[in-house]
């Protein structure tokens, strides 16, 4: 398949570097400034060192790599709020020209699932998110797999940067901005982690799920979420936790009543107590129990593998 | 009887005629409704009487007047109480405890009817906000109702809650 990429962060450039060892070509690439296109395919490491060395992909503007001829879209520009632009148009852009849509880019899935699902059925594309919620987890297609009425709840630990530091927090006794500081240092959080540490990533991968797992009869977004973060968890909270044999970690889940997002007590050693950056999601199903499946939740080749996995159900 | 709750009463009755009915009269008299009746005939106990477990429903208000009523009419009664709180759930709460009044917060859960705290733990460094972990009983199936209880109060006291997460699971 031919593929057009938006976004040139860590996921865009992995995608861009592993397209062809999927048997992918990728025909155009934009950031928010510029674009290279090629129909006979980019060599990626020309487009990487270029963009690393003057900040762009190449002579062209964004628009020429939306107008291009390609199969798939992978939109992985940064997930907005609210009317989630840039990504929502380009979605939607893609859509009127019957073409399909990748998306690791959340906004336009939490924000306005309603919308994009209407133009999709309007296209002859198709949309596909899996690397929405939990980097390689293949958390959306175990949804469709199952039947979203075979489950009747997502839950789990969705955002490797809280867990960072409750992780640490609890191992080695120490407050929260000391740990911060130290995830800061170590490239976990970002210079402002607000969007990790308040919950609210969390909870739009939550939001994303809930909308799947209620097959579009009611439709969430984020404001729908009732969501607490981690930054007023103190250290004592953790340690009298422990002395119960209990932990504290950021759990959101959704349903298909809600979505309900904070730290939560957790049995020390059980299950959902994955340490570090990791990831894990569970589903409640209606006949088989419980169904566990963890793993690295972000990061470009993670995500990317994602992405390209997406790809390969719509060939 | 939309106020009224389960109370569950052990009797110890002789094994003669008509025992088993003078037994229950006083209860429905008394404004209990009853439930359930497990009439152990071929279970003695080492006094030589038949023990009998009662279920019923009644107002809170009514029920000291049926455990009388049976004690009136010469009846063994054995254990009466509400159900037994059946279910446990830890909470820690973070925040201005010790400002909001600590005392005040355990009446406050000792004025909710289905909701009981069996011990609480409280650590205040002095650096750092304090906790408090709260191991509390409900009734069976009351953990969610006990959980939006703490939530009120936490609201009310500007505390945060770290619920625990309710489904139990099994070690990985």
């Amino acid at each position: 398949m031919k593929l057009a990429i938006v976004g040139v962060g860590a996921v865009g450039r992995s995608v861009l570097d592993l397209a062809r060892e999927y048997g992918h070509s990728v025909t155009a690439i934009a950031d928010s400034e510029s674009a290279a296109v090629d129909s006979a395919g980019l060599d990626p490491e020309r487009v990487i060192a270029r963009k690393d060395d003057e900040g762009r992909v190449g002579s062209r503007v964004p628009e020429e790599a939306l107008k291009s001829e390609y199969d798939v879209l992978i939109e992985a520009t940064p997930t907005t709020l609210g009317d989630a632009e840039p990504g929502f148009s380009h979605v939607t852009r893609a859509l009127e020209r019957d073409r399909h849509v990748v998306l690791a880019n959340k906004g336009p899935i939490a924000e306005r699932y309603g919308e994009i699902r209407r133009a999709e059925r309007a296209s002859a594309g198709e949309i596909r998110f899996e690397a929405t919620v939990g980097g390689a987890i293949p958390a959306i297609s175990t949804i469709e797999d199952f039947g979203p009425e075979h489950i009747t709840a997502a839950r789990g630990v969705l955002n490797g940067t809280a867990n960072f530091i409750l992780t640490r927090m609890a191992a080695e006794g120490l407050d929260y901005d000391h740990v911060l500081a130290e995830a800061q240092d170590l490239g976990v959080a970002e210079a402002n982690p607000s969007f990790d540490v308040q919950g609210t990533d969390a909870a739009l991968k939550c939001v994303i799920m809930a909308n799947v797992l209620s097959g579009g009869e009611r439709e969430f977004t984020l404001a729908d979420a009732e969501v607490e973060g981690i930054e007023d968890v103190p250290g004592s909270a953790l340690s009298l936790a422990s002395e119960d044999g209990r932990t504290v970690r950021l759990i959101g889940e959704a349903t298909r009543d809600g979505v309900r997002v904070g730290p939560r007590l957790i049995p020390e050693n059980g299950t959902l107590a994955v340490s570090g950056t990791r990831n894990i999601v569970q589903f409640e199903t209606t006949h088989a129990g419980r169904l566990n499946i963890s793993g690295r939740g972000a990061g470009g080749p993670e995500t990317a593998t994602a992405v390209l996995s997406d790809v390969g159900r719509l060939e | 009887m939309s106020d009224a709750r389960p109370h569950t009463v052990r009797l110890e009755l002789t094994d003669e005629p008509g025992e088993l009915l003078n037994a229950l009269r006083p209860i429905a008299e008394n404004g209990g409704n009853l439930l359930s009746i497990y009439h152990e005939r071929g279970n003695l106990t080492p006094r030589g009487r038949i023990p009998v477990e009662v279920d019923l429903e009644c107002l809170p208000e009514r029920f000291s007047g049926i455990v009388e009523a049976l004690k009136a009419e010469g009846i063994t009664v054995i254990q009466a109480g509400e159900e037994q709180y059946a279910e446990e759930v830890s909470v820690v709460l973070v925040g201005p405890l010790i400002e909001t009044d600590l005392s005040d917060t355990l009446r406050w859960f000792e004025e909710c009817a289905n909701l009981s705290v069996l011990d609480l733990s409280l650590s205040a460094p002095e650096d750092d906000r304090p906790s408090a972990r709260l191991r509390l009983a409900a009734h069976a199936g009351g953990v969610s109702d006990a959980l939006a209880r703490v939530r009120e109060l936490a609201d009310e006291k500007g505390l945060l809650v770290i619920e625990p997460q309710l489904d139990r699971e099994t070690a990985a």
